[in-house]
């Protein structure tokens, strides 16, 4: 987020786009109801009728995959109505010309037609969000994971840009991130392009540092993503994996790609606290310790830095993950694991990464800070891009887009667009929340939601097992029928085991971000017996 | 915020002008009893329990009044303890009196007052019906609901509508037939509460209680292991078992709040499935094994292959600490920068 959780209270106009909020983040949620509340204009953008749209002024039911053309649309209501932002634009961004230019084809009549959002209404979108002085953005992975992700997200910056709608409270970009600490391990280099800090390991500087801190020769060629690391494995080019507290068996797109890539690997170690279904594919488990474990620091969504402390011994012989990786490290003669405790590791950490330069526990002890804080007199920054964005002008760029169809849209053989979705009482794969016999009776089964004419003209009633089939799988769930989908549109979770949901959805991936697809595939319903 | 002074009961002191007399007076460590009122919540004074003698004004309900400059507060005279005690024995009237077992024992308002005003058994009584015996709500899996104790205070509702805008519940019936009820009067499980222990938390009698009432003998500063929102919490550990949660009241992210994941969500952490032992995998079956033998197998494999023929993910469930070894582990040591995480899923 570029802003706060607590700033969301400050704005008089929050666009929600592709986040279930109140299932998905709940107590973010609250802030977003409470601003509402008190009389904030919120607008929710989302194909399905979310719990959110009970506290909206406009609800905006697009098809999935069509946000580009929405916000495309919501954009030229404001350049015609001359309702931008002219001296931010002059003055903190550039290229708004030849933005300017691709905003024409974005007519009213073409986002309807597109996104099947009554014109009328999303130029009133545009107006309330144009006109509210302080307007702030949040999206989840309803706007990221499409195949054209990257350019869903390019087209918030424009809106907020647009508008001067960031770098000031009350507005601001928010991806609401997913995972307790998605932040942190993005943050500390557990991607393939970067080290730690975002210091990219093709910038000889950046290498040269590590190599000098680590006492190694580096790598200057970036890695595989996630996903492809399963393609490699396929064609037999990644034989071995070593996994750390993830279920790919559920979560990834088109599972079944996913299990053959397991099998075939010649060698999968998995750490974990449970034995997942991923983990059955392992030729070593080595149990971890859960987060009331071990001592350590997560990353919030909001980019702060939050220590958490050991509450209770690991449970059996279970092992801090650190301490695990440190002995395989030396295991094969790595130097530097010599780790006495987290905080050994968080000096180390921070020394390297200059937006956590100026942490430490002490600093941390009691509330936590948000990077960039690079030295130890810093405050922590809890707005960012408030003078300049970091690009090489300073500037922010504003980027011309296209409307881009999905990857695999409906047609006469799979006439129904599946999309994923979160349930509040579960978590991701269910790992965790699975265990909890509490929750699993709140929410004890996958349930795919089907608008009732759709239910109709397929012989499906509610509380009917039926089988949902993709070109690269098929599921058995239980339908629910309900007009929270729109027509054409179904819905599923994918938090069980028993329903695989992504079986059935489509690992085709933007070709910047490399997410999938599983916001939108094609599917056909039958019921079962 | 700009201060006033005030009196109360001939003790001095001053307070933010924004504070009402009831507030005032509790953080002065002054004692005024009182039901309805919760800091969180708007002030409804209805259950007439914080009334005070406030000096050419009569008698006053400090709930809703404001402090002013100059203000002269009695917190108790005969006439104050005449007009409490009637709403008190009103709220007794049919109360469930099972004190010792209740889960609220020792942490209860109703006796927190009883104590305070000093009601005998007979006063206690003078209004009592035969005791109340509507159906306990245990349809949540994680608190019931016994209207048995309900004292009608609405925290729960305004906890619910104010707070967390969900409108689960509301006041239904009126008179003696009173209740707090679910749209259609139907057990909490099938309406749209959300499970989220908000009223639970708030509720200041054995009304609305964790079905576990055990309390945890220490607690400890974390942060929820669900989303990414990161909200505080203390985990309650027993021996060595986390018991309890509750949202952080200090930290800026939740300021207390939680969801139903985050407080009720921590029973995987002793589940009997975890992973206790390392396993490897010898003719065809993960065997459990120690950690010298699964590290050095593990060790040896991975050293066999070719940098570019091993892939590491990291978690975005682990540490920072974790996933900066992990990281420094996949470049440094198996040479590769095919280190990628759950980010995109």
């Amino acid at each position: 987020m570029t802003n706060s959780v607590a700033d969301i209270g400050e704005a008089s106009c929050i666009l929600a786009i592709g986040t279930n909020t109140t299932q998905a983040h709940p107590v973010l949620a609250l802030n977003v109801k409470r601003a509402a509340a008190k009389g904030a204009k919120l607008i929710v953008a989302n194909p399905k009728e979310i719990v959110l749209c009970e506290h909206a002024d406009i609800f905006l039911q697009h098809k999935p995959g069509t946000d580009v053309a929405l916000l495309m649309g919501m954009m030229k209501v404001i350049v015609d109505e001359n309702l931008q932002n002219d001296s931010f634009i002059n003055e903190r961004t550039e290229n708004f010309e030849e933005f300017k230019e691709s905003l024409k084809k974005f007519t009213l009549d073409y986002v309807e037609e597109i996104t099947g959002v009554p014109g009328e209404n999303a130029a009133e979108a545009a107006r309330m969000y144009a006109a509210a002085g302080t307007a702030s953005i949040l999206y989840a992975m309803g706007i990221t994971q499409h195949t054209h992700g990257t350019d869903n997200v390019l087209a918030i910056a424009n809106l907020a840009m647009l508008t001067g709608n960031i770098g000031k409270p009350g507005t601001g970009v928010n991806p609401l991130r997913g995972q307790n600490n998605v932040q942190g391990a993005c943050d500390m280099g557990g991607l393939p392009n970067v080290y730690p800090g975002y210091q990219r390991v093709d910038n000889p500087d950046a290498k040269a540092k590590f190599e000098k801190a680590w006492g190694v020769k580096l790598d200057d060629k970036i890695g595989l993503t996630h996903t492809v690391v399963f393609d490699k494995a396929l064609e037999g080019e990644i034989k071995a994996l070593y996994m750390v507290g993830e279920n790919p068996v559920l979560s990834e797109a088109d599972a079944g790609h996913t299990r053959k890539a397991m099998e075939k690997m010649d060698f999968i170690v998995v750490q974990d606290i449970f034995l997942t279904e991923s983990a059955k594919f392992a030729d070593v488990v080595l149990p971890g310790a859960s987060f009331a474990e071990k001592d350590g620091t997560v990353t919030n969504t909001e980019r702060r830095v939050q220590r958490t402390y050991k509450a209770i011994e690991p449970v059996g012989d279970a092992k801090p993950d650190w301490w695990i990786t440190s002995q395989l490290a030396k295991r094969m003669g790595g130097k530097g694991f010599d780790y006495n405790s987290p905080e050994d590791i968080f000096e180390e950490l921070s020394s390297l990464t200059p937006s956590y330069g100026g942490i430490s526990y002490e600093r941390i002890k009691e509330q936590g800070l948000q990077w960039p804080c690079p030295d130890s007199g810093h405050p922590g920054t809890p707005i960012l891009h408030s003078e300049k964005f970091p690009s090489a002008s300073g500037k922010g760029k504003f980027v011309p887009l296209e409307y881009r169809e999905s990857d695999e849209l409906p047609d006469d053989e799979y006439p129904l667009i599946l999309t994923t979705d979160r349930s509040l009482f579960h978590y991701h794969t269910s790992t965790m929340t699975r265990k909890v016999e509490g929750l699993n009776r709140l929410n004890s089964e996958e349930l795919l939601n089907i608008n009732p004419a759709d239910a109709e003209k397929y012989g499906i009633s509610d509380g009917d097992m039926v089988q949902a089939v993709s070109r690269r799988g098929e599921v058995n769930v239980k339908a629910k029928v309900t007009d929270i989908c729109p027509p054409g549109v179904v819905s599923m979770t994918f938090h069980f085991a028993e329903s695989p949901t992504n079986e059935l959805t489509n690992a085709a991936i933007d070709p910047v971000a490399k997410i999938p697809e599983t916001k939108v595939c094609a599917i056909k319903v039958q019921k079962v017996g | 915020m700009e201060k006033v002074k005030l009196t109360i009961d001939g003790l001095e002191i001053s307070a933010d002008k924004d504070k009402t007399i009831l507030q005032a007076a509790l953080e002065n460590d002054i004692y005024i009893p009182h039901l309805c009122y919760h800091p969180d919540l708007e002030k409804v004074a209805v259950c007439r329990v914080c009334m005070v003698d406030v000096a050419g004004r009569g008698l006053t309900i400090s709930c809703r009044a404001p402090v002013e400059e100059g203000l002269v507060v009695k917190t108790d005279s005969e006439e104050l303890k005449k007009v409490r005690k009637v709403p008190v024995q009103l709220l007794f009237a049919n109360h469930k009196t099972d004190c010792i077992t209740c889960g609220k024992n020792d942490d209860c308002e109703l006796q927190r007052i009883a104590k305070y005003l000093g009601l005998e058994a007979d006063e206690l009584n003078r209004l009592r019906f035969a005791e109340m015996d509507d159906p306990i709500d245990d349809s949540n899996p994680f608190f019931d609901r016994d209207p048995n104790k309900c004292v009608y205070c609405g925290i729960c509702i305004r906890t619910c509508s104010e707070l967390q805008n969900i409108n689960a519940i509301d006041f239904s019936n009126r008179g003696y037939s009173t209740r707090v009820s679910t749209f259609g009067g139907g057990p909490i499980v099938e309406s749209r509460c959300e499970s989220c222990g908000e009223c639970v938390v708030r509720c200041p009698v054995g009304a609305l209680l964790p079905k576990t009432t055990e309390q945890p003998a220490r607690e400890v500063k974390s942060v929820c292991t669900y989303c990414g929102v990161g909200c505080g919490i203390l985990l309650g550990v027993r021996g060595h078992k986390i018991v309890s949660v509750r949202g952080d009241g200090e930290n800026i992210v939740n300021r207390g709040s939680l969801c139903v994941k985050g407080r009720y969500g921590f029973g995987f952490i002793n589940s009997p499935e975890r992973l206790t032992k390392p396993l490897i995998r010898k003719n065809g079956e993960l065997v459990e094994a120690e950690w010298d033998e699964a590290l050095d197998f593990a060790a040896e494999k991975l050293k066999s292959c070719k940098s570019d023929e091993v892939a590491v993910f990291a978690s975005a469930k682990c540490t920072n600490e974790d996933n900066y070894v992990i990281q420094k582990f996949s470049r440094a040591v198996l040479g590769t920068n095919s280190v990628d995480h759950c980010a995109r899923l």
